[in-house]
């Protein structure tokens, strides 16, 4: 496939496979016409059984299914969004072949910063609730982030620290950062448009807004499978049958609009209807009143990072590189990379988005607290992972990492509604982790 | 071609120096290649050749001497310096990103860019069939990452990303180690034909009958120093191979620092 040239590694077999044999079964077949990525599909499967499982379970144990509720999933797709975001940046670390463990406590720095910013220091020159604030915050945020991940990049990059060592460090020192600038205060409320970034009924779009989200979507996805095959014509390439095309036409609209079906019947809760009615001086009765939620900021943000990342690492000269280091980080200063360079900018890259999680993360809880971010490197880590990217270097994809979040995030929503202890929610997290990258090395080596 | 004294030569390393450790993997070398000639840098593995030539190529930073381009001083201290003055190397080790397609590594580190500036993926590919078919006319296997290729098509790889940029100087480091007979047979064919363009080519080769019908001449090396050089027309191979082992100077080549003093 031409878009992820440089990106997917592992599918290029199905279209050129040399044993190609004439009497496959009808998947293969199926496989090669639509080059889908076995590794997608798996993890797709996975995170059906997932879904399916946790309803059943909810259902035959404790008498209410409430997994596949459009409640929890317009929730479970708010959360994902903050250990999403961070994934895609953590794709391209561990593709060179370094590991960041300072991201979550980058972002809890980042939004103790950024608290400070909209809740002690503009209100004193812009007045309370001015439309700038939420808007310099945020740039404050993304910036102390780059800031922070290029420093690292720095270290690991120009002098030779090992990235464990230096994010190990930055685990620690921008946590206890983060204490020290607001003594350990939680700071709250932050500024109300600020508020919005991090979702709830009214940081989402609604339902009018969502059905145009989820139209350009389908149609981003039709012209992207009608320019595909016009360049593969132009240039002879070997083209998708017909059917393969418009099958996977069909299926990227079709999940793109059960979303927006799905995130548009969840509807506001009735005391924010009454208060919003209130508000508005609406008469109507307000078990009457159908508001839907529809996408929320914050998945809206994260669909975002996920297409510019995407277009970063398989379009532009960065992601070449980025790739070309992590396959042979000898061979890409040989050719005239300026390696240590890049190493800075994908660091750099990583903090910004950690800057953006904050953003999220802390809008979201309407506040920003000490530990805000804890533990969040190890899901950023795990949802890289799980989604396919690989430690040895050189092979991982964005959509891969964003669905391992959205796979990550399944898990423990999923284990809080049936009641699981948080014991063993952490041990079920961690064996997963384990148990996936065993399939995932046992896949690799059959692959090869 | 034959050059005389007067001429400028393409490249001069002169006394270059460098140490690992304490020990002296360079010891005060010099040699020099002229336009449109190919010299083998001969030695013993470890006798220094490949690490003298590295620094030419921008991987090692020398710890003393000079490097003339043109008879310009330059200063080479990555690989980016060096090709900026048009030297190309092919590594002993081939030095190619295995994870990602032919294309991308011939242009590796040099992508074409679309007017949108993102990557122009089939231009490179477009260039890229052209300059293989140049010199693989089988190669097909243009979407798979390097990593699926025959060592063979590993190497032409790696000379198509030597020579698509116009290259004026090419350093060789064993470009036929790793080849079969045909194989290195092509390879052979190439440096004539880069011989005729006027490209400057060191060949580094610890096997003498890899190289020596190729070159016109050769400079040996033995423990980091120059033993000689010679016009490979002026010497037969048993005395090259004299050098190469006993770092004995035979009377038709002009002895360096690293020559055995008792001759």
């Amino acid at each position: 496939m031409h878009v992820d040239g440089g990106v997917q590694v592992s599918q290029s077999t199905t279209t050129t496979g040399a044993g190609r044999v004439e009497n496959e079964g009808p998947f293969t077949r199926f496989l090669r016409a639509t080059e889908v990525d076995v590794r997608l599909l798996g993890m797709i499967v996975a995170l059906v059984t997932i879904w399916i499982g946790f309803h059943v379970y909810g259902q035959v144990v404790n008498g209410r299914g409430a997994f596949l509720s459009a409640r929890n999933l317009w929730n479970l797709s708010v959360q994902t969004a903050s250990i999403g975001v961070m994934a895609t940046g953590m794709v391209l670390v561990i593709v060179t072949r370094h590991i960041d463990l300072s991201v979550g406590s980058i972002l809890g720095f980042c939004a103790m910063m950024m608290a400070i910013v909209q809740v002690w220091i503009l209100p004193e020159y812009l007045g309370l609730g001015h439309p700038m604030i939420w808007i310099i915050t945020v740039i404050c945020g993304l910036l102390i982030g780059a800031a922070i991940g290029a420093f690292h990049g720095y270290l690991v990059a120009y002098l030779s620290i090992p990235a464990f060592i230096v994010t190990l460090g930055g685990l620690l020192v921008w946590r206890g950062a983060a204490f020290l600038l607001a003594r350990g205060e939680t700071i709250s409320p932050v500024d109300s448009t600020f508020a919005l970034l991090g979702g709830g009924p009214y940081g989402s779009i609604g339902a009018a807004g969502s059905w145009i989200v989820g139209i350009l979507i389908c149609i981003g996805v039709v012209a992207l499978l009608i320019t595909g095959r016009r360049q593969r014509n132009r240039y002879n390439f070997p083209l998708r049958p017909m059917w393969a095309e418009v099958f996977l036409g069909l299926v990227g609209c079709g999940v793109t609009l059960g979303f927006v079906m799905l995130v548009n019947s969840y509807p506001w809760p009735r005391g924010i209807v009454r208060q919003y009615a209130e508000a508005n001086n609406i008469q109507t009765p307000i078990n009457e009143i159908f508001i839907s939620h529809g996408f929320a900021i914050p998945v809206l943000i994260l669909m975002a990072v996920g297409i510019v990342m995407t277009f970063l690492t398989s379009r532009t000269r960065f992601g070449r590189y980025v790739f070309a280091i992590g396959g042979n980080p000898e061979a890409a200063e040989l050719a005239g990379i300026n390696t240590r360079w890049v190493t800075v900018k994908i660091f750099a890259l990583m903090g910004l988005l950690c800057g953006l999680s904050a953003v999220i993360a802390s809008a979201r809880l309407n506040s920003a607290t000490n530990n805000l971010g804890t533990l969040d490197e190890l899901y950023v880590i795990a949802a890289a992972v799980i989604g396919g990217t690989s430690f040895a270097g050189g092979i991982g994809t964005i959509y891969g990492a964003i669905l391992g979040a959205i796979v990550m995030q399944s898990l423990q929503t999923g284990m809080v509604l049936i009641g699981f202890d948080a014991a063993i929610q952490q041990m079920v997290v961690g064996g997963v982790l384990v148990v996936a990258v065993w399939i995932d090395t046992m896949y690799r080596r059959r692959a090869k | 071609m034959s050059q005389t004294e007067h001429e400028t030569p393409l490249v001069e390393l002169r006394d270059i120096s460098i140490a690992f450790g304490g020990i002296k993997a360079v010891d005060h070398a010099s040699v020099d290649l002229f336009p449109g000639e190919v010299v083998a840098l001969l030695g013993h593995n470890g006798a220094g050749k490949s690490t003298l030539i590295k620094i030419l190529s921008g991987a090692y930073k020398r710890d003393a001497g000079q490097i003339f381009i043109n008879g310009e001083e330059v200063q080479i201290d990555n690989p980016r310096d060096a090709k900026k003055y048009g030297i190309e190397t092919i590594y002993q080790t081939l030095a190619v990103a295995d994870n990602v397609d032919a294309a991308a590594n011939l242009y590796l580190g040099r992508e074409l860019k679309t007017a949108w500036g993102t990557l122009d993926d089939i231009a490179m590919e477009a260039e890229a069939r052209k300059v293989m078919g140049r010199l693989n006319p089988n190669f097909q296997r243009f979407k798979d990452p390097v990593s699926k290729l025959s060592g063979g098509q590993r190497q032409s790889v790696a000379i198509a990303r030597a020579i698509l940029f116009n290259a004026r100087i090419l350093i060789m480091d064993e470009p036929t180690a790793a080849l079969g007979p045909q194989e290195t047979e092509q390879v052979g064919d190439l440096i004539k034909q880069l011989k005729k363009e006027g490209i400057g080519i060191f060949l580094i080769s610890h096997d003498i009958h890899d190289v020596f019908d190729l070159a016109d001449r050769v400079s040996v090396m033995k423990n980091g120093q120059v033993v000689g050089h010679a016009k490979t027309s002026d010497v037969t191979k048993d005395e090259v191979l004299g050098m190469i082992i006993m770092g004995k100077c035979p009377p038709g080549a002009i002895p360096g620092p690293g020559a055995l003093q008792t001759v």
